[in-house]
């Protein structure tokens, strides 16, 4: 079976006055239909950017200068600008991290709504309204009707969230990317919309690339899970093998700074040091600088190793398997 | 909607009784008027008569009491000079300068937001680069200058268009139009290209502003995320949004243009107010300052109004109280 998403070498540099941000520099990410991969990483990861990369929306001084990005199987890297264009929205969606921001403030839900559609499809005001309104219905929203009518300011957070989701949804895409889609929200906000993803991802069988920086988050949801460091995957592997054994120490550090993980009145353990600037990266492993278990060997970039059981790390001493 | 109407009235009829009162005892503070309405030579006896008369004997407050009492009958009494009813005079100029302001600030809207809106849109490319340019010359450059070069240039080199003056009107309600000639066009255009240089210039930067930073905003990569065309998301997403601002600087420059084109009237003997305005502070011509001065303060208010509804069509969240 083909890959709802296949991500291949994937390379974004941002060429600005200060040099050369090699923001994403060789992600590798696979995902079936009907399945969930959670992105993690700090901020400045370049998870953003990945994210934006797969739908080609890069401006400059950005570029993606190697690497394949297959939707269904079909290539989008090197898509002339329509083409790109017919394909987003409509065979692979993506949502942002403030849905407070992301809706145009003077415009109706009705409207954003009516323009998303007729992006792709000649279709009738009627058309258009029904399939807004089956749109948001399926997203749980209470009152459709209301909704089309309102303004995003008449609108709760979780509210407008479900409206961008619903937007998102509207041509039945194969794939939609997250981007942190629920952090501005209360967290009970926030796992309703993510038992509504879970239930969309069973029922529709879109697959969905969820970015966050909230492992909780990802274990509660994810199938699979990618941790982005400086740029690159350093670990990938099903959500619950990662999550209970890492083994890249990267990943480790990540785990044991998460309160929940630690008991209470413990100090909570921090991974020194922060991560290191994308202009001028020096050879070998990003994270030597952090790393408890760096020596010599980590200066050279380590290859990705398979570690048997669909997991795969990028690290030259990975953390032994219990 | 109704309760911010009344609301904005009341505001402006306050503002306008404040006025009313600088204007007056601003004024008051000039020159004494007394040399102006009777001859030198006139006799101690008609001197007194005349002051008596027009009452400068009176306290300050009382004279003001008498000015807005016959103001309130709509009456801004006689024009010393003149010597005919005050808002008669001020209305006869009216149509010339108020001509005059919609073409420059229409004109340079028109112009200046889609120029604006393309060097927003393509920050690095030539055209983009030209267009900021001409911006920073329309800020740079005096407006008496530019008025005088287009005159060499246009009226005596060329002898395409007319150096000054209004040409051909028409009479439409009472009040005479040069808009609705061609010979009145020919005698607008310098004048009008003249003022609207400027404006042209703050329109082309604000318009780039509102542009660039609109395209770097969350609800223009959502909707390019969804794959429109970026014509649709800067004519169906963006412009909503970047008028909001665009308005507020359309309406001040309407008020400011109306209320400030005395250089460019003078230099193109233009018969408007501005003319009139600088003929009567040279006369001491105090019925006419005042009524001009307060005219003025009631447009601006007028205008800052007609900004504030265009604003809450344009914005949701100010109709609902909510920004
Ligand atoms: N337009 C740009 N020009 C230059 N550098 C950029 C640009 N956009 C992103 N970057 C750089 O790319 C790197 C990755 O950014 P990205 O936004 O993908 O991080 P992220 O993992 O999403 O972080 P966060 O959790 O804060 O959202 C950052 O170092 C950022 O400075
Ligand atoms: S490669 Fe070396 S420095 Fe990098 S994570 Fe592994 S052990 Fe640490
Ligand atoms: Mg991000």
């Amino acid at each position: 079976m083909t890959a709802a998403l296949d991500v291949r070498g994937l390379k974004t540099h941002f060429f600005t006055r200060g040099g050369v941000v090699k923001a994403v520099d060789g992600v590798d990410l696979s995902i079936q239909r009907g399945r969930v991969l959670g992105l993690v990483g700090e901020s400045g990861s370049g998870k953003s950017v990945t994210g934006l990369s797969i739908l080609g929306l890069i401006d400059l001084p950005g570029r993606i200068v190697e690497g394949s990005v297959r939707l269904d199987g079909q290539e989008l890297v090197g898509l002339d600008r329509d083409a790109a264009r017919r394909v987003r929205g409509r065979k692979i969606a993506m949502i942002f991290q403030d849905p407070m921001m992301t809706l145009n403030p003077v415009l109706r839900v009705g409207t954003q709504m009516s323009m998303a559609l007729r992006a792709h499809e000649a279709i009738s005001s009627d058309t258009v309204r029904q399939r807004s309104l089956a749109a948001l219905g399926t997203v749980g929203l209470p009152a459709p009707e209301q909704c089309l009518a309102a303004y995003p300011h008449q609108l709760s957070g979780g509210m407008r969230q479900r409206v961008a989701i619903a937007i998102a949804l509207l041509h039945s895409p194969s794939v939609i990317v997250a981007d942190e889609p629920t952090t501005a929200l209360d967290v009970s906000i926030q796992s309703q919309i993510l038992q509504e993803m879970q239930r969309l991802c069973d029922q529709t069988g879109v697959a969905l690339v969820w970015i966050t920086h909230d492992l909780a988050v990802v274990s509660s949801l994810a199938h699979d899970i990618a941790v982005m460091y400086a740029g690159r995957i350093v670990e990938s592997g099903p959500a619950e093998d990662v999550l209970a054994e890492p083994r890249h120490p990267y990943t480790r550090g990540l785990l044991d700074s998460v309160p929940g993980e630690a008991k209470p009145g413990e100090k909570l353990a921090q991974i020194p040091g922060s991560i290191p600037a994308l202009i001028d990266l020096p050879p070998g492993c990003a994270f030597r600088a952090r790393c408890g278990r760096a020596d010599r060997a980590c200066e050279t970039m380590p290859e990705i190793v398979d570690l048997g059981g669909n997991r795969s790390a990028r690290c030259v001493h990975p953390l032994e398997a219990a | 909607m109704l309760g911010f109407l009344i609301q904005r009235l009341l505001q402006a009829a306050a503002v306008m009784v404040v006025i009313s009162v600088l204007v007056f005892c601003g004024v008051f503070a000039i020159g004494n008027p007394i040399d102006v309405l009777i001859s030198p030579d006139a006799t101690q006896e008609i001197r007194l008569d005349t002051i008596r008369r027009y009452g400068f004997d009176q306290p300050l407050w009382r004279q003001y009491l008498n000015f807005a009492n016959t103001l309130i009958h709509g009456d801004f009494g006689r024009s010393f000079v003149f010597n005919m009813p005050v808002l008669d005079l001020i209305l006869s100029r009216l149509p010339a300068t108020l001509e005059l302001t919609l073409a420059a600030v229409i004109g340079a809207t028109v112009l200046g937001v889609p120029l604006g809106m393309y060097a927003g849109y393509r920050p690095n490319a030539a055209g983009s680069r030209a267009i900021m340019g001409l911006s920073v010359l329309g800020f740079s450059v005096p407006t008496f200058w530019v008025g005088l070069l287009l005159i060499m240039f246009f009226a005596v080199e060329l002898q395409w268009l007319p150096a000054g003056g209004r040409g051909d009107t028409v009479e439409v309600f009472g009040i005479q139009w040069s808009v609705l000639t061609w010979n009145g066009w020919s005698h607008l255009a310098l004048p009008a290209l003249t003022l609207s240089l400027f404006r042209m210039a703050l329109m082309i930067r604000m318009a780039r502003a509102g542009m660039r930073e609109a395209m770097l905003s969350d609800y223009v990569r959502f909707a390019r995320a969804q794959g429109l065309s970026d014509g649709k998301v800067i004519f169906g997403h963006v412009l909503k949004n970047i008028s909001i601002p665009l308005v507020t600087i359309f309406g001040l420059e309407l008020a400011a243009t109306l209320a400030f084109a005395v250089v460019t009237e003078t230099i193109f003997s233009w018969p408007g107010l501005g003319k009139l305005i600088i003929d009567s502070i040279q006369s001491l011509d105090r019925p006419v300052m005042v009524a001009y001065l307060m005219l003025v303060a009631f447009l601006f208010i007028m205008i800052n109004f007609a900004v504030d509804v265009a604003y809450a069509a344009l914005d949701p969240r100010v109709r609902s109280g909510h920004a």
